[in-house]
């Protein structure tokens, strides 16, 4: 046992180094997938027929292919294809972040139309044109709902980042699994890794929840008042 | 006496049907500076589509809306939002946005629609949430507000467009009835003050002291207009008449 225990403690840096790649791996994805998202629902909410199959499609394609097939596709076919030289991080902020717009693109839509019609109403009332009050009423509200959903979003592209490995990127499942090919203290440094993703998960959502506290409007709750 | 030589909105031959049903059908009236019209008629009768066709929050299938002269061509983004700008919406829920204090309720649409400054937009969303009433309210959010206080808000937010129509659709309709008062009072302070106004309401007061012009509206028509004393003289059999009795004897029952 006191291997299994050196082996951890003399790999803890460098295991905690690749938390650094995957916490990057994964603001960047959720980050991308917020701003397609955002852009998809409002296209799948107001936007015409055309539009709408295109993105229906989009979202489809991401739900319907496990990631790691679209990971392989995506780096080793599509990039090259296109003669995109990105490094297997960047291949993988991509890949994730498309996937999760594609379920965040849901989360934001399932928002809009929770919403009552009236705030579109009033806000054109008021001589807003559609953009303008997307802008300004609908995506601050939306977006404040939709932060429970967001967090779970993120607890699973955290964990779909530990795929990464498999182009590549120095993350923390690959270096876990680098040592343990050496070390041969395959079950320790393994616990290791999963502590590593359940604290980053766990950081991750109480940061979210403290944030939905902190932007909660005041007397104002989703859940019939009133 | 109220002269409709140059109204300043008219409504020609406006037409509205959702899948099969007719909504409205073929909707005429000419509108003064400074008239008040009260819609009356059973629910269903086209009353609220009427008022979302005016400001083209639902565009009319068919006919013609002129405001000032200026006839609107639907099909044109800028047209719609500039009609919109200029006629002023009441609901009967409010509609307040409910992510904002009571002051940026108001100053939204200044600062994005006006352009205002900041500074600006305040100073002007003060001063009508004071002619409201709620001056001591400014911070507080929708839903820390009663409902009397949310309408009065709504009209703030509305009046602080300068409108040159106000179209209020119920206003009262959601309330408690120990709020509805301090909403009217507002609302007769607006027509002391010479507001134009198209209001739909079952608010008897409101009917008999403040139409200018009473529009019976049935099935999507215009069914009856004429100013509430011929329409509601004793002994009248105008359908406008029984409507109003049996909202006073509504009012009875209810105390």
């Amino acid at each position: 046992m006191p291997n299994a225990l050196s082996a951890v403690i003399d790999s803890l840096p460098y295991l905690l180094q690749g938390s650094f790649l995957t916490i990057g791996i994964v603001v960047s994805a959720m980050f991308l997938g917020l701003g397609l998202g955002i852009f998809m629902a409002v296209g799948l909410v107001y936007g015409n027929r055309f539009l709408r199959y295109l993105l229906i499609a989009y979202v489809w394609i991401f739900r319907g292919v496990p990631v790691v097939v679209l990971l392989f596709l995506f780096y080793f076919g599509l990039f090259t294809f296109l003669g995109l030289k990105f490094s297997a991080f960047t291949a993988v902020a991509i890949v994730l972040g498309m996937t999760t717009g594609a379920y965040q693109a849901n989360i934001f839509k399932g928002a809009i139309l929770s919403l009552p019609q009236g705030q579109l109403k009033a806000a054109r009332g008021l001589g807003m044109s559609d953009l303008q009050a997307i802008r300004s009423i609908i995506l601050p509200q939306i977006l404040r709902m939709s932060i429970p959903a967001w967090s779970n979003e993120y607890s699973i592209i955290l964990k779909d980042s530990a795929l990464a490995f498999v182009i590549g990127a120095p993350e923390i499942m690959a270096r876990t699994q680098f040592v343990a090919s050496r070390t041969y203290q395959h079950l320790s440094l393994y616990i290791t890794a999963g502590i590593i993703y359940f604290l980053l998960t766990w950081a991750g959502v109480i940061a979210l929840r403290k944030l939905e506290q902190y932007v909660r409007i005041p007397g104002y709750s989703h859940h019939g008042n009133q | 006496m109220i002269t409709t030589t140059n109204p300043i909105l008219r409504i020609h031959n406006i037409s509205k049907s959702f899948g099969s049903s007719t909504i409205l059908n073929s909707v005429s009236f000419e509108l003064a500076k400074g008239e008040i019209k009260v819609l009356i008629g059973p629910s269903g009768g086209g009353k609220s589509t009427l008022l979302q066709c005016i400001n083209c929050l639902v565009v009319p299938d068919s006919g013609e809306i002129e405001l000032e002269s200026e006839r609107v061509d639907y099909s044109r983004k800028q047209d719609l939002y500039k009609l919109r700008q200029k006629i002023g919406m009441i609901f009967q829920d409010f509609n307040l946005f409910d992510h904002l204090t009571a002051l940026d309720n108001i100053t939204i649409a200044l600062r994005k629609v006006k352009k205002l400054d900041k500074k600006e937009a305040m100073r002007r969303a003060r001063l009508e949430l004071d002619q409201v009433g709620l001056s001591d309210k400014e911070a507080l959010y929708p839903a820390q507000l009663s409902g009397g206080q949310k309408q009065r808000l709504a009209i703030a937010r509305a009046l602080a467009m300068d409108p040159k129509i106000l179209l209020l659709d119920e206003p009262t309709s959601a309330l408690d009835p120990t709020l509805i008062g301090e909403v009217i009072a507002v609302i007769k302070g607006l027509a002391v003050n010479g507001m134009t106004m198209i209001m739909a309401t079952h608010q008897i007061s409101l009917i008999s002291n403040l139409a200018d012009q009473i529009l019976f509206m049935e099935d999507g028509r215009i069914v009856e207009q004429g100013p509430p004393a011929a329409l509601l003289a004793a002994g009248s059999t105008s359908k406008s008449q029984g409507f109003c009795d049996r909202l006073n004897e509504l009012a009875e029952v209810e105390g």
